[in-house]
């Protein structure tokens, strides 16, 4: 103790560089802080502009190639008979069915999830209030895959669904539902009825939870004040809570649209295997070899996410971020 | 002169290499310590899945050489794996091994160090997806059929054909089959289509069901479209296609032995045929790299599979066939004939084996439709188109 105080006492007012690689380098960060700002950033920002960007980058490059009719060779010339390939009626329908579901998918978590969310943000207090973010999350805690084919037999033509319906003689009812074309099938678990049913379902907690938090914002004086100037329920909703949630809502309303747009597992195991964009990657990358195509396909929820995004953006989605 | 003889030297180094890398092994000499292979997942197993099955750990003792296994899900990545390098051997279904062949990822094979190969299957030793111009590029693996299998109680007398899933019709128990049949889910299922149409419209033409040139090609496309009013559900996934057959009243599909037999082990009432227009089946090669650098171990496994207790397990494990007959009978592992039997043995020459349909094809005169838009027409038959 004694010694260590005495060394200290004696220290000099400037120090001489301190030794070794470390000490140099230490001197080198204080001297120059934009030397560590550059190194402190530079794997993010390389991981960012190589890994991401230049994969996509590459993924965008192989779409303006073609692959030759007769080899099924790639051919590395630019050209946009790949995209011409995408506007053909088979490859058009895909495009236009995954859109349409993921429109609809979102739709439908959004009206579903409002009122749990409204629930939970302004009435669940304590106890209850930890039963619910466990009853959202919960689902996300299992493995996608587990919940995809415990969906698959619930729906199924000899499932517990089927089965309770016609225990509460209303097996007419869903025969009527399944007839109808499109939306109809075989059974539930083989028409696009029970795919809709599915993403809704495993989308479901990435809708709540952002409409949740917006929820949480609006003040209750608002409200209240509404209420107080003559405003029926219907208008309070339409004029100050709905505006004031609707940037929580077209945030949730990214991830359900995003997710589906590019999911290919659920419409694989449930449905009519009509494909939808993920799937027809696959198809085309995993055993064709037709990359070019590929990846023009990957690129339409690229597209179809910037035009919502930039939607998104004029309704005041991200103001809050 | 200095860099031209550095040329010469470069040259004939390469040469030299590329004539060692293409020169068949001459003889088997000490083990490198491990053997790099890709395989079909449960094709190689250690005991790790369910004890009983184990043909890697008594070859790892005996020889010293460790088998490390890259699993492959899709010809395609086999084939990507191989072109990459740094395996020694690859289990190369029909559409893979000319391909791997043709690229030149492959080395002939030296049989007669191989002791076991005459009692490989005659019917398997020269086929034509691995034998190449008389030369040997692989090792015949295991081999399976495309069979018909159908519920018992919807269909009472075992069907002679095709027929019940390509067209619509009224079964055993009155109701139609519309909705209850299921195809494969992959553009290799056009082939099915022309098998059938090679029996019922000969007109057409067909000799080859990987080999259609365009108006056979429109007619199989067609037949498909058909089928696609009669099919709720194609299936993709072995054990999705169990569940189907159990809960979703599917009656009637092309499918492995592998259901089969795992359908019939569960108490159901499912049977399977080899209609009378023949089926379409795979069959696997083991074949060894150009530049592997375990020879030695590559060899011996080669072997291995032939002489040890795997032909006859692995056909228990994965509902396959061995390419060694004596393997159902010999008890060397769990087959046994009756095993063989039910998974379509006996019936080799109803077989018309995977191949890559390639727009080169002999019996169309080189006018055939390739591969890659037997994928971009078969996603439009499923769509509806």
């Amino acid at each position: 103790m004694t010694t260590a105080e005495a060394t200290r006492s004696n220290l000099p007012t400037i120090l001489p560089p301190s030794g070794g690689i470390l000490g140099a380098l230490s001197d080198l960060f204080w001297r120059r802080p934009t030397v560590l700002l550059v190194v402190m950033l530079l794997p993010p920002v390389l991981w960012l502009g190589v890994v991401y960007l230049g994969s996509l980058l590459a993924l965008l490059i192989q779409s303006f190639f073609s692959i030759d009719e007769f080899s099924g060779l790639i051919n590395r010339e630019f050209t946009l008979k790949t995209y011409g390939e995408l506007l053909r009626p088979a490859n058009l329908d895909i495009i236009v069915r995954t859109v349409v579901m993921a429109a609809l998918v979102t739709l439908s978590s959004a009206v579903i999830a409002f009122p749990i969310a409204y629930f939970a943000a302004r009435y669940a207090r304590g106890k209850w209030k930890a039963l619910f973010y466990l009853g959202v999350m919960m689902p996300l805690w299992s493995s996608y895959l587990v919940k995809v084919y415990a969906w698959k037999l619930i729906l199924a033509k000899e499932g517990i669904l089927t089965w309770l319906l016609s225990k509460l003689h209303l097996t007419a009812l869903l025969d009527a539902w399944l007839s109808l074309p499109v939306i109809g099938g075989n059974s539930l678990s083989v028409s696009f009825t029970g795919t809709f049913i599915v993403f809704v379902y495993v989308w479901m907690p990435f809708m709540i939870l952002p409409i949740q938090a917006a929820l949480e914002r609006v003040p209750g004086n608002l409200i209240e004040a509404s209420s107080d100037l003559g405003a029926t329920p219907r208008q309070t909703f339409r004029n100050v809570l709905f505006p004031l949630a609707l940037p929580g809502i077209v945030a949730g309303s990214i991830f359900t649209f995003s997710l589906t747009l590019g999911d290919y597992i659920i419409p694989q195991i449930i449905g009519t295997s009509r494909l939808f964009i993920g799937q027809a990657v696959y198809a085309h990358q995993g055993t064709a070899g037709n990359i070019p195509l590929a990846a023009a396909f990957s690129v339409v929820p690229i597209v179809v996410m910037c035009l919502y995004l930039w939607g998104a953006k004029r309704m005041g989605a991200f103001d809050a971020l | 002169m200095k860099s031209y003889l550095k040329t010469c030297t470069a040259l004939a180094l390469a040469l030299g290499m590329t004539g060692n890398a293409f020169a068949q092994v001459k003889e088997i000499g000490a083990g490198e310590g491990e053997v790099n292979i890709i395989a079909w997942a449960g094709y190689i197993e250690r005991g790790e899945t369910d004890k009983t099955f184990d043909w890697v750990t008594k070859f790892e003792e005996a020889s010293g050489c460790k088998v490390n296994v890259k699993t492959a899900a899709t010809s395609d990545e086999m084939v990507a794996l191989m072109n990459e390098g740094g395996f020694d051997l690859v289990t190369a279904s029909g559409d893979a091994s000319l391909r791997l062949i043709a690229g030149k990822r492959v080395q002939p094979i030296n049989v007669d160090l191989i002791k076991s190969w005459s009692s490989v299957d005659d019917r398997l030793k020269n086929a034509p997806w691995h034998t190449v111009d008389g030369v040997h590029y692989g090792v015949p693996y295991m081999w399976g059929p495309n069979v018909l299998m159908y519920n018992t109680e919807a269909i009472k007398t075992a069907p002679t054909s095709w027929k019940v899933v390509f067209e619509e019709m009224t079964l055993d128990d009155g109701k139609s089959n519309k909705g209850r049949v299921q195809a494969y889910d992959g553009p290799i299922h056009v082939a099915d289509a022309a098998l059938y149409l090679m029996t019922h419209k000969p007109d057409l033409g067909i000799k080859d069901p990987y080999q259609l040139n365009e108006d056979q090609y429109k007619a199989a496309l067609d037949l498909l479209r058909q089928q696609r009013t009669l099919v709720g559900r194609y299936w993709h996934d072995a054990f999705i296609q169990i569940d189907d057959f159990k809960n979703e009243g599917v009656v009637a599909s092309g499918s492995w032995p592998f259901q089969v037999n795992i359908l019939k082990s569960d108490n159901q009432p499912v049977a399977s045929v080899f209609p009378e227009e023949g089926v379409t089946g795979w069959a696997d090669t083991t074949m060894m790299h150009v530049d592997s650098e375990h020879p030695n171990c590559s060899y011996m496994w080669m072997e291995h599979t032939l002489s040890s207790n795997l032909q006859s397990d692995l056909g228990v494990w994965f509902g396959a066939n061995p390419s060694v007959p004596a393997a159902c009978t010999d008890g060397s592992g769990m087959q046994t004939k009756e095993g063989c039997t039910a998974n379509g043995f006996d019936d080799f020459d109803k077989v018309h084996f995977w191949t890559t349909p390639t727009s080169k094809c002999e019996t169309q005169g080189d006018q055939c439709v390739p591969y890659y838009r037997w994928v971009s027409d078969y996603i439009g038959v499923i769509g509806g188109r």
